[in-house]
């Protein structure tokens, strides 16, 4: 039934793209949509039916090349492939209003919609598929078609070179986890997934380190884990809001799912890895929000916080494997619950904040914060979604963020009881982290949500389309925001299906330990009563205070300017001066560069100041080495000289020493064998 | 239950008890200890002026501000008796949900388009930043000490056995008057009585407020106050009977304000640039208590 099912969900997306050939533009617009909300509904049904009933495994018998293809859908499949079909619902839905401005450009909106069918379909399959060369094949597809939607826009240097930037990127990913599959493949004999499991637990751990280095590298490049981020903050601005919302929601989560699935898989010491992933998603955290203030590019920001998200998700995961390897359950629980839930969550309020993002960039024009001001007045539906997205992300109560947080912090504390000195200092240092992420997330948003949507606005407006707010807009993002509240007070909504999941990682020889789990459980509820409490406590207050100003005088004037009373848009704080102290603070961590023209002389010229954030792991990790590479190559430019002669030459020089290397070297062994015998 | 009324009766006194301890040191007779409470009451019976560049964030901010601290207050406990809600981790909650309020003031400020007010929210946000790892690890030490993992069960728990650990609570009282002081935006870190929005924090980014509002915003600075001096009377308090830890509760309250009182009078507001430097201290203050508390338990490797 549910293979049917499956079959019937990769066939739509093909016969969606033929049936393209048959339709103007927007009739390819709504095929689209109404292909990925079928799509959407089958795989909900099948994971749905994979919580309700248990795992779903069956095989096809493949050709010599991929051998025996297995599909397991078990639970962590399920998460995932739900958690994907709602970005893509609300990404479709909301990105065909989006896409109504490009109307005109009918070939590239049509390319647009069959890569995003195609990333949709190759998701989902890379979540079910347990097969390594399958998988590969399949995340190439992803790869090159989320490429496709990313470069929309491809008329702009800019973002075709961010595309290019990111088709590279994903390709060392690719090569990282062939390398993986092709080991595993070499010492076994098979693809399959469980191949590496039988291959792990027979060697030494070392061995099981080394495997999981690899696959995580080349996840870690798609999750975004610092020093692999590099390509997201350029990628991100670069496409279309519905494609960065989709993007930032899912398919970086993706990365996060194979690192899962590989945890599940491999048998290796699991204390050593947490230590490693633990340290690893608290650099990510702390530099992904650190840089994620300094930006200018309202995307970039929300970028560099998806970074800092997976930073979070990074330290429940790398929680959840100490929990396993020192045995400890609530660890266990809080870590991969933690985790789970909050990729969810960020799925969810990092989509909302994109497609608010989007808004803003179809009413303006413009992402650079400094240029933006006082939409609320202007978008007042887009300006409230937008708060709420960044109330939820910052973490706070009574929004979901919280949940998530609250999990791994629960861990954390917990974690601090334990007795061995080692992991209470890296719990110390996780805890400092995760507090700091938070502390620096406030500080970004208050500058994300004040300067764009408060105040006024800060450059003259021209022309604003003010459509932007029509209704089938606003519902996808009103949709999520729902979910978002949802979770934040009913904690416990998603509880028994993590717990699911959960007993995935536990480890055979522990029996479940279910007063704790209880206790923990308990709270979750109490977190809901209080959150709920908060709400009401909130709108009694705020309906006291109704009744009390109504019945007294109220007036409206000009902002107080200490005296001044002229005007003052030009005199509001700007997003830089707003950060500045914290860039005084951490300018020797990050690399600011500045220009600056003071003022000088009797009649001095305006003046102005223009700070660039740039990346010092990129400049380290990519830009240097590129720079010395190509400065290398560059000496052997003389070869390249546009002369055909010449090139010709090469192919004669090239077939001649094809030919005589194999002679020469028959010609050096039988010298060297005279010589032996001498 | 009890704890909340406490602080509730205490926040209606506090601030008076500092105005009085800064004019009695300043040579001056004072204002009675309800002036500043009533200064309140004032405020709440006249009407307001709201600026035309503000939305509904603007009023929105100050109820939320108050019902945020509010919502804090009830996960306060009174050495045994728990406070009204109690759960595991409740002080994740707690230091979640004042910023929560935080946040909205601080879009408050911005939404008002004011140079000034944009200057205080930027400070605020910052320095409310570096003060929460202190506040963590400042709880991660009692978890640590106590074994336990919430208000209520930690405080109850928190007993003093050797030289060390009565260093841990001092060390503890003087983190939590200082964050309390940071928190409120007082003196050294920032002046409420200075007359220079310049070098204003909290009092620039309220500058817009008025009437009603105003006075909300005022006596939740009072709860706030009130409210760390419960958490610091429950260091000493544990497990006392009720008439013993009630006569307590308000020695340490009054001792608390007297304190913030004394500070208030005889330093110098730091200049703004060394503020973070100042605020940097506090986390490292917390993790020697941290260390301490290791060194109590003897975790040490």
């Amino acid at each position: 039934m549910e293979s049917l099912l499956i079959e019937i969900f990769n066939l739509l997306a093909l016969v969606a793209m033929g049936c393209f050939l048959f339709f103007k533009t927007k009739g390819r617009g709504l095929i689209t949509l109404g292909v990925i909300t079928i799509q959407v509904i089958i795989s909900s049904v099948v994971a749905f039916s994979v919580f309700s009933t248990g795992l779903i495994e069956y095989s096809y018998s493949g050709s010599w090349i991929t051998e025996m293809i297995p599909v397991r859908i078990d639970f962590l499949s399920a998460w995932f492939i739900l958690i994907i079909s709602f970005t893509f619902l609300t990404g479709a839905w909301y990105g065909i209003q989006y896409m109504k401005k490009y109307i005109d450009q009918a070939d590239n909106i049509t390319l647009h919609a069959v890569a995003f069918i195609l990333v949709y379909t190759s998701l989902i399959d890379i979540c079910i598929v347990q097969n390594g060369f399958v998988l590969l094949v399949v995340w190439e597809i992803m790869a090159l078609s989320s490429f496709v939607v990313v470069i929309f826009e491809h008329n702009k240097a800019e973002t075709l070179k961010a595309g290019i930037n990111f088709l590279i990127q994903s390709h060392v990913s690719i090569l990282f986890l062939t390398i993986a599959f092709m080991w595993v493949r070499v010492k076994t004999g098979s693809f399959d997934f469980s191949a590496i499991t039988a291959y792990t637990s027979t060697q030494p751990a070392i061995t099981g380190i080394g495997l999981f280095i690899f696959f995580f590298i080349g996840f870690a490049i798609k999750a975004g884990f610092v020093p692999f981020h590099t390509w997201l903050p350029l990628a991100h601005p670069a496409a279309p809001a519905h494609i960065s919302g989709v993007m930032s929601g899912v398919i970086i989560k993706i990365g996060i799912y194979g690192i899962l699935r590989v945890l599940l898989l491999i048998k290796t010491d699991l204390t050593a890895l947490g230590y490693f992933i633990l340290t690893i998603s608290v650099i990510t955290g702390i530099y992904g929000v650190m840089l994620a203030i300094v930006q200018h590019n309202l995307k970039k920001l929300l970028a560099y916080h998806s970074i800092e998200n997976i930073g979070i998700i990074g330290i429940g995961i790398g929680l959840g494997c100490l929990g396993i390897g020192y045995n400890n359950q609530i660890l266990l629980v809080c870590g991969f619950g933690g985790a789970l839930l909050h990729t969810l969550n960020h799925s969810l309020f990092k989509s909302l904040l994109f497609y608010g993002a989007g808004n803003v960039y179809q009413a303006r024009h413009t992402m650079d914060i400094e240029a933006l001001g006082g939409l609320i007045k202007r978008m007042p539906r887009s300006a409230f979604l937008f708060l709420i997205g960044s109330l939820a992300i910052c973490g706070f109560p009574p929004f979901n963020g919280f949940v998530s947080e609250f999990f791994i912090y629960n861990g954390l504390f917990k974690g601090l009881l334990f007795n061995n000195f080692m992991f209470t200092l890296f719990v110390l240092f996780a805890i400092l982290g995760l507090v700091i992420i938070g502390g620096l997330a406030l500080l970004c948003f208050t500058k994300a949500f004040g300067i764009v949507f408060l105040g006024t606005p800060r450059e003259k407006i021209h022309h604003d389309d003010l459509t932007i707010e029509r209704p089938l807009r606003i519902v996808p993002m009103y949709a999520v925001a729902l979910v978002i509240i949802l979770i934040g007070i009913f904690p416990l909504l998603f509880t028994p299906w993590l717990q699911k999941i959960i007993q995935l990682y536990q480890p055979s020889s522990v029996s479940q330990t279910g007063a704790q789990l209880k206790t923990l459980l308990d709270n979750l509820t109490l977190i809901g009563w209080y959150s709920i409490g908060f709400i009401g406590v909130t709108a009694l207050c705020y309906f006291i205070r109704h009744l009390i100003i109504s019945r007294r005088s109220s007036e409206v004037d000009v902002t107080w300017g200490c005296g001044y009373t002229g005007e003052t848009d030009k005199m509001q704080y700007t997003a830089s001066s707003f950060i500045r102290t914290y860039r005084k603070l951490a300018e020797p961590l990050l690399s600011i560069k500045k220009e600056k023209q003071d003022a000088s002389g009797l009649y001095p010229h305006p003046i102005r100041q223009v700070t660039h954030p740039g990346d010092k792991v990129e400049n380290w990790l990519i830009d240097k080495p590129v720079s010395f590479i190509k400065r290398f190559l560059n000496r052997f430019v003389f070869l390249q000289n546009g002369n055909i002669q010449a090139y010709i030459l090469y192919g004669f020089v090239f077939v001649g020493l094809a030919i005589l290397f194999p002679l020469i070297l028959d010609k050096i062994v039988l010298l060297m064998n005279f010589l032996k015998q001498l | 239950m009890i704890s909340f009324l406490l602080i509730l009766l205490t926040s209606l006194f506090f601030m008076g008890v500092i105005v009085r301890t800064k004019s009695i040191a300043s040579g001056r007779k004072g204002p009675g200890l309800f002036q500043p409470m009533k200064d309140i009451f004032r405020l709440w019976k006249k009407g307001s002026v709201y600026s035309k560049t503000t939305s509904f964030i603007f009023q929105l901010a100050p109820t939320a501000y108050f019902a945020s601290v509010l919502m804090a207050i009830l996960m306060v406990p009174h050495g045994n008796n728990p406070g009204i809600i109690s759960f595991d981790c409740d002080f994740v909650m707690f230091a979640y949900i004042l910023a929560l309020g935080k946040f909205l003031m601080i879009v408050a400020a911005l939404d008002t388009g004011s140079s000034f007010e944009g200057m205080g929210a930027s400070r605020e946000a910052l320095f409310s930043m570096l003060v929460e790892p202190a506040f963590f690890i400042l709880m991660g030490s009692f978890t640590l000490f106590t074994g336990h993992t919430s208000f209520h069960s930690i405080f109850s728990m928190l007993h003093y056995g050797s030289y060390v650990s009565y260093m841990l609570g001092v060390l503890a009282t003087f983190v939590l008057v200082l964050i309390a002081m940071i928190e409120n935006s007082r003196m050294p870190v920032d002046d409420p009585k200075t007359h220079l929005e310049l070098t204003m924090i909290h009092e620039v980014m309220v500058l817009d407020y008025s009437g009603f509002d105003l006075g909300i915003i005022m006596y939740t600075t009072n709860l706030k106050f009130a409210m760390y001096g419960a958490i610091i009377s429950n260091l000493f308090i544990s497990a006392l009977p009720l008439e013993f830890s009630i006569p307590l509760f308000f020695a340490i309250q009054i001792g608390f304000a007297i304190t913030a009182g004394i500070i208030e009078s005889f330093m110098a507001r730091f200049r703004m640039g060394h503020n973070p430097q100042f605020i940097f201290i506090l986390t490292s203050v917390s993790l020697l208590i941290f260390f301490g508390a290791l060194m109590v338990l003897e975790k040490f490797m």
